[in-house]
C-alpha cells in the first residue's frame, strides 16, 4: 500500500515539474507586460514607438531609432550569415569527404558554444580596428555589428538546415541525376527546394538569434542614439539600449527601458511562433 | 582525373557552385580557428599568477573571485534546474497521454522559453527576483534567472534520452513485477544517463557564458559575496566589465582564454557523453 502512495505522490511531483515551464512563461509575460504597457500608454504609444528622439534627460522617449537599428543589424547579419550557412549545410550534407565531416561538425558545435561576450571582445579588438584601417573612420559601425552577428548565427542556422536537407528522400536526388542533371543542379534545384520549410525555419531562427543578441552588439556597434544613418555609422539596437542605460536609469526612464524590452519580447514571440509553424509544416 | 576536368569544363556553372560550397565551409572553419587562435596568442602570455590572486584589487584585476562566483552560480542553478528538468521530461515521456492538451502547452512554453533572448530573462529577473521578491542584486537572483533559461534545454535533452531507451527495457521491468516508479528510477533513468549528462554539460556551458541575463540580476561586484544574497560577477560578466572599462585589456584577453578553455572542455565532455550514448544504442 505504501508503494501506491509513493507512486501517486511522485506522479504529482513530476506533473508539477512539467508545469514549471508554463509557470515561467506566464510569469515572464505578466511581469513584462504589467510593467511595460502602462509605461507605453503614459508616454503615448505613437510617441514611444514612432518617436525619433531618445532624450531621457528631457523626458523624450522615442525608440524608433533602436527598433530600426535592431531591424537593420538583423537584416545585415542575415544577408551575410545565411548564404554562408546554407552553403556550409549543403557542404556537410553532399560534398563533405568522410574524413573531415566529424572535425568540421565539432568545430561548428564549438562555434555555438563560445559565449557572446567572447565574440564581442574579438569584434572589439580585431574587427573594429580592421574596419577602421579599411575605411579610415570609426570602426564601431552597423557594418561591423552585421559581420559579427553574421558569424554568430552560423552554427544555429547550419544546425537547423543540415538535418532538413538530409531528410529529403534520396530518390529526389537520384531521379534528378537520372534525368541527366549534374550533381550541382540536382542538389541546388531539386533537393534544397524540397527542404524549403527547414531552410526557412533555419533563417527565421537566425533572425531570432540576431535580434536578441546583446553583449556582442554593444561591444562593436557604437551605440549612438541617433536614427540609423548608414552602414558605416554607429547604431544602437533595442537590446543595447536596455543594457547600457539600465545601470543608472530611474523612474520613467527605467520604465521606458523595460517597455523597450517588451517591444523586443513581442518581436521574439512573433519570430518564435513562425519558427514553430514552419517546423510543423516541415515535419508533416 | 581528366574525366572530372572535362565534366567541370562542360558544366562551368556547376564548377562555380562547387567552388562556392567549398569556400563557405572553409570560411566557417577559418573563422573559428582564427578567433580561437587570436585569443590564445594574445591571451596566454597574460595568464600571470597575480590574475589568480584570491582578492580582486585595482592592481591585479584578479579573475579568481569571478571564477569562484561562476562555480557557485553554476552549482546552484544546476541543483535547481536539473531535477525540475528531469522530472518534467519523465512526466512528458512516461506519464502523459499522447496528444493531451497539457503536454501540448508544456511543449509550446518550453519552445518559447528556449527562443527568448537572455536580455529578456535578465529584465524579468530584475523585475521578479531582484525587485518583487526583494532579493536584490544577488547570486540567488542570478541563479534563478539562469534556471529558467536552461530549463528547456535540460528538459529537451532528457526527453530525447528517455525516448531513446527501448520499450523492451520497461516491459521487462514490469514483467518481473517492478512498479512504474521503480522501473523509471532503476531501469529507464540509468540507461538514459549519458544523454541527460550531455544536456547538463550544455546547460553548464550556457551558464558559464551568460552575461546579459546576469548584469542586472547578479550584479557586477568583483568579490565573492559572504552569502547567496550578496552580489557577485561571474567570469563572463567580469570579462565584459573589464573590456568596457578599457583599463585592463591584458587581463581581459587572459579572461577570454580561460572562458574559451572552459567552453572547450565542456564541449569535449558533451560530445564524449553523446558518443557513449550512440554506442549504447548500437
Amino acid at each position: 500500500m505504501t508503494q501506491k502512495i509513493s507512486e501517486r505522490v511522485m506522479r504529482i511531483i513530476f506533473l508539477i515539474a512539467a508545469c514549471m515551464s508554463i509557470l515561467a512563461v506566464a510569469l515572464i509575460c505578466v511581469f513584462l507586460f504589467a510593467n511595460g504597457i502602462p509605461t507605453m500608454l503614459k508616454i503615448g504609444l505613437p510617441d514611444f514607438l514612432l518617436g525619433t528622439i531618445w532624450k531621457p534627460s528631457n523626458n523624450i522617449y522615442g525608440i524608433l531609432p533602436f527598433i530600426l537599428g535592431s531591424i537593420f543589424v538583423t537584416a545585415g547579419s542575415i544577408l551575410i550569415g545565411v548564404p554562408i550557412a546554407t552553403l556550409t549545410a549543403t557542404f556537410l550534407a553532399f560534398y563533405c569527404p568522410k574524413r573531415i565531416y566529424s572535425p568540421l561538425k565539432s568545430m561548428i558545435n564549438l562555434l555555438a558554444g563560445i559565449p557572446s561576450v567572447v565574440y564581442g571582445f574579438f569584434g572589439m579588438v580585431w574587427i573594429v580596428p580592421t574596419m577602421k584601417a579599411l575605411t579610415g573612420k570609426s570602426g564601431s559601425t552597423m557594418l561591423t555589428a552585421c559581420i559579427l552577428l553574421g558569424i554568430m548565427i552560423l552554427p544555429t542556422v547550419i544546425g537547423v538546415m543540415e538535418p532538413a536537407i538530409l531528410a529529403v528522400p534520396d530518390a529526389y536526388y537520384e531521379g534528378s541525376l537520372a534525368l541527366g542533371a549534374t550533381h550541382e543542379r540536382s542538389v541546388f534545384c531539386v533537393v534544397i527546394p524540397a527542404a524549403k520549410s527547414g531552410v526557412i525555419a533555419g533563417i527565421v531562427l537566425g533572425i531570432g538569434r540576431s535580434i536578441g543578441e546583446t553583449m556582442a552588439v554593444i561591444m562593436v556597434a557604437g551605440n549612438q542614439t541617433w536614427m540609423p544613418q548608414g552602414l558605416l555609422k554607429g547604431v544602437r539596437t533595442m537590446t543595447a539600449n536596455i543594457v547600457i542605460e539600465m545601470g543608472y536609469a530611474s523612474g520613467l526612464h527605467r520604465q521606458a527601458l523595460i517597455a523597450t524590452g517588451v517591444v523586443l519580447f513581442v518581436f521574439i514571440l512573433i519570430i518564435n511562433l513562425s519558427v514553430s509553424l514552419l517546423r510543423r509544416r516541415a515535419a508533416s | 582525373m581528366s574525366k572530372r576536368i572535362t565534366y567541370l569544363k562542360n558544366h562551368p556553372l556547376a564548377a562555380v557552385v562547387k567552388c562556392l560550397v567549398w569556400l563557405a565551409a572553409i570560411i566557417t572553419a577559418v573563422v573559428l580557428v582564427f578567433l580561437i587562435g587570436f585569443i590564445a596568442v594574445k591571451g596566454i602570455p597574460n595568464l600571470t599568477p597575480s590574475l589568480f590572486a584570491l582578492k580582486y584589487n585595482s592592481e591585479n584585476a584578479s579573475l579568481m573571485p569571478a571564477l569562484i562566483n561562476t562555480l557557485i552560480m553554476t552549482a546552484l542553478s544546476l541543483v535547481i534546474a536539473v531535477p525540475i528538468g528531469i522530472f518534467a521530461a519523465i512526466f512528458l515521456v512516461e506519464y502523459a497521454k499522447k496528444g493531451s492538451k497539457l503536454v501540448g502547452l508544456v511543449r509550446i512554453t518550453a519552445e518559447t522559453l528556449s527562443g527568448i533572448p537572455s536580455i529578456v530573462f535578465g529584465l524579468f529577473g530584475l523585475l521578479f527576483f531582484t525587485t518583487a521578491l526583494g532579493w536584490g542584486f544577488s547570486l540567488l537572483s542570478g541563479s534563478f534567472t539562469l534556471v529558467i533559461m536552461i530549463l528547456p534545454l535540460i528538459m529537451r535533452t532528457t526527453e530525447e534520452a528517455l525516448l531513446a531507451v527501448p520499450d523492451a527495457y520497461r516491459e521487462a521491468s514490469f514483467g518481473v513485477g517492478a512498479g512504474k516508479l521503480r522501473t523509471i528510477f532503476r531501469v529507464v533513468l540509468p540507461s538514459a544517463i549519458p544523454g541527460i549528462l550531455s544536456g547538463i554539460v550544455l546547460g553548464t556551458g550556457r551558464i558559464v557564458g551568460e552575461t546579459a541575463a546576469l548584469l542586472y540580476t547578479a550584479g557586477t561586484v568583483a568579490k565573492v559575496p559572504s552569502s547567496l544574497l550578496g552580489s557577485g560577477r561571474t567570469l563572463a560578466v567580469h570579462m565584459y566589465v573589464l573590456s568596457s572599462e578599457g583599463l585592463y585589456m591584458d587581463q581581459a584577453y587572459a579572461t577570454a582564454v580561460v572562458l574559451v578553455i572552459v567552453v572547450l572542455l565542456l564541449n569535449g565532455l558533451s560530445s564524449l557523453l553523446a558518443g557513449r550514448l550512440m554506442k549504447g544504442q548500437k
